[in-house]
């Protein structure tokens, strides 16, 4: 049977059981993704533990730098400095960027070395919603430092269409 | 092949600390957007980001969708001698790309 009513051999019911099945997938298709729509804290918490292991995080060193508040959620710049001499006894060895709020809670990981100079990474990434941002940097003797900063945003990322 | 816009000072005194940046033209496609008819829209991003000076690696990023299309990039390296800078990235369809760079180190 042809699906598609056409003018002269719909029925008024054929028509509407047509209409209403093209509802009904419009509004099922966003439902039928099985990922959360955005991380949480503890989805951020546990792609921290993934990164850095069960290594204790002790709050300092790093600077993160972002707008407080955020007109334009699709493109933020953010820089992230840790505070280290970079030399080869003493240096930054990686710094990762997590999120809370966005559909994943990683934004990237930095790999940086004594040829480094200077700790200090700018990018531009993507916020969903007002949030908190973390970064968390690894240094050469072993030990983990994080700093965070909180971000108001008006017109939200990875939502919309556009 | 994505246009990039990199910058390298051309000169250098020996043991500065240079700024390297890299703007990528790439619409880093989340994955989480759907089109018009409700498919969704693949994931499509660059992944990975290295440079090298004179082949050996100063600086990698492992980068997620969270970053902004069109990603920037910008990060320090000492300049230790003359030679060539590389800014290589790798992408999820597998592409990689190359950008060099010349510096005069003195």
């Amino acid at each position: 049977m042809d699906d598609s009513p056409t003018i002269g051999t719909s029925t008024r019911r054929r028509f509407l059981a047509g209409a209403g099945g093209l509802v009904v997938g419009a509004a099922a298709a966003p439902l039928m993704t099985v990922r959360p729509a955005r991380a949480t804290p503890a989805t951020m918490a546990a792609a921290i533990r993934e990164v850095i292991g069960e290594a204790a995080v002790r709050e300092g060193k790093v600077k993160l730098d972002l707008p407080p508040i955020v007109e334009n959620g699709n493109t933020v710049s953010l820089t992230v400095s840790v505070d280290s001499p970079m030399t080869a006894a003493d240096h930054v060895k990686t710094v990762a960027i997590f999120n809370e709020k966005n559909p994943q809670p990683n934004v990237a990981i930095f790999h940086l070395g004594p040829r480094a100079g200077k700790a200090s990474v700018s990018t531009r990434m993507r916020l969903a919603d007002s949030q908190q941002v973390v970064a968390i940097a690894q240094l050469s003797d072993g030990s983990f430092w994080s700093g965070s900063m909180d971000v108001i945003v008006t017109i939200a990322a990875c939502v919309e269409n556009l | 092949m994505a246009r990039a816009l990199i910058n390298v000072p051309p000169k250098a005194k020996r043991g500065a600390v240079i700024e390297i940046k890299a703007l990528i033209s790439h619409p880093m496609e989340t994955g989480y957007r759907h089109d018009e008819s409700g498919r969704a829209i693949p994931r499509d991003i660059i992944n990975r980001f290295v440079c090298t000076y004179n082949g050996e690696e100063v600086f990698r990023a492992d980068l997620f969708p969270a970053i902004a299309a069109n990603p920037f990039l910008s990060f320090f390296t000492v300049a230790t001698e003359s030679g060539v800078i590389a800014l290589t990235w790798t992408g999820d369809d597998g592409h990689t790309q190359t950008e060099t760079a010349n510096i005069v180190v003195e």
